[in-house]
């Protein structure tokens, strides 16, 4: 599974990434998860709003940090 | 708050209870916040001048006594607009509004696109890939800064922090002339056709339009919502709040009445040009700075002065510029800079003149 978190480093961003790093450790879910700071591959997503967060490719949540059981159910599928 | 997000929807007999139970809840918070909101003035007095060795009439008791007024007034009013105007965000996101807008013309389009600023869910440090998102989708560039410039400019802190503290006339003139600078200068911006003035990697930027499953919300949904929006920017401003207020106090109780009226006066033409230089590289939020402008106009300063000053601290900031540039070459920079400042000029000259 990939994980993608695009942020270009404010607040949010970071917690979003965190949040997302607990889940997977607590879950033991086995997940590669990847930082996208780059303003221009943020763009390339055609996201609207950072923090998103993408997970293989199809985007989950943008512009705002989700909560940690809404995270739980999209890497659960 | 947490458990509620995730209740089954198909539960329509669970939805309800939580439904009258959040009624409920919501009209006694309103009763309780009625109830403490009006004893404040009292609360205050009693805390400077009964509990505290400060003697009545002094320059320390006015200044103590409007900080222990001001802070919890101002935050529970905070309280009440952001959670309002949470729900109320609920209803729009900016895919939405970017479909909304792509299709407008000109002018209408800047009108929309102001309104739409106000109330879309937003921060700044998402201005760039919103402005991609807008450009690429074919909304006009000057409409697109129509969105940018009210976003921050017209804040609903600032509107609910006004007509409290100030009333609804002035919370009315800063929405009014807000809009029409927003409106005016994305309008002016558009006219100028400097497309070519955004950095060349933008337009060529393929973005690739990923779908995603819209979420359907229900009302308990918004509540909580508006509860995180509650949490998120009162813990993010309330050390902006409490400063703006000491420096409000500061001024309210030490500064003799009528100094301002001969700095930020009617009467000086050049008081409004000031209070734009001084207000432009000023970084605060809204919440931060209202105490300070309640402070300034009591003590004689002009309304068209003090509104000047406000908008520019809040409506042109560095950090947010920086951003910018990332999408947008100097040159544009610098005529959107221009333009919000000449906007803004010209609000405070009216003001000046009209009141």
């Amino acid at each position: 599974m990939e994980i993608k978190v695009l942020g270009p480093g404010c607040a949010k961003c970071k917690k979003t990434e965190k949040l997302v790093q607990e889940v997977i450790k607590e879950a033991g879910i086995d997940a590669k998860v990847e930082k996208v700071s780059d303003m221009m591959q943020i763009a390339s997503y055609g996201v609207f709003g950072t923090p998103s967060v993408i997970v293989d490719g199809q985007v989950k949540c943008t512009g705002k940090v989700p909560k940690k059981a809404d995270i739980l159910s999209w890497l659960q599928k | 708050m947490e458990s509620k997000t995730t209740l089954p929807v198909q539960n329509g007999g669970k939805i309800n209870k939580m439904m009258a139970l959040n009624l409920l809840m919501g009209a006694i918070g309103i009763y309780l916040w009625w109830t403490i909101y009006r004893v404040l003035p009292d609360l205050s007095k009693w805390l400077t001048y009964n509990l505290l060795p400060i003697k009545e009439g002094s320059h320390l008791g006015s200044s103590v006594e409007f900080f222990f007024y001001d802070t919890p007034k101002v935050m529970m009013l905070l309280f009440l607009v952001v959670f309002g105007v949470g729900i109320l965000r609920s209803f729009f996101t900016p895919e939405k509004t970017r479909a909304f807008l792509s299709g407008k013309s000109e002018f209408v389009g800047n009108i929309f696109a102001a309104l739409l600023g106000i109330i879309t869910p937003f921060c700044s440090c998402s201005a760039v890939p919103l402005f991609i998102g807008f450009v690429t989708a074919g909304v006009p560039l000057g409409v697109t800064f129509s969105f940018l410039i009210a976003a921050p400019m017209v804040n609903e802190i600032a509107l609910g922090l006004l007509y409290g503290l100030l009333g609804w006339k002035v919370a009315a003139i800063y929405l009014g002339t807000g809009l029409f600078i927003a409106i005016s200068a994305g309008w002016v911006i558009g006219r100028l056709k400097l497309e070519n003035h955004v950095e060349d990697w933008v337009t060529q930027a393929n973005a690739v339009n990923l779908t995603m499953e819209e979420e359907k919300l229900t009302w308990n949904d918004r509540f909580v919502y508006g509860w995180d929006a509650v949490k998120e920017i009162i813990g993010r401003v309330w050390i902006y709040v409490i400063l703006g207020i000491a420096v409000g106090a500061g001024i309210h109780g030490f500064v003799p009445e009528g100094v301002m009226a001969s700095i930020m006066g009617k009467d000086s033409w050049w008081s409004v040009p000031l209070s734009v230089v001084i207000g432009v590289p000023m970084y605060s939020n809204a919440a931060g700075v209202i105490p300070v402008v309640e402070a300034l106009l009591g003590k004689g300063a002009a309304l068209g002065s003090v509104l000047a000053f406000m908008m520019s601290v809040i409506a042109l900031s560095l950090p947010e510029m920086v951003i910018l540039r990332k999408v947008l070459k100097p040159k544009l920079i610098a005529v959107f800079v221009g333009v919000v400042a000449c906007g803004i000029l010209f609000v405070g000259y009216l003001f000046n003149m009209i009141l």
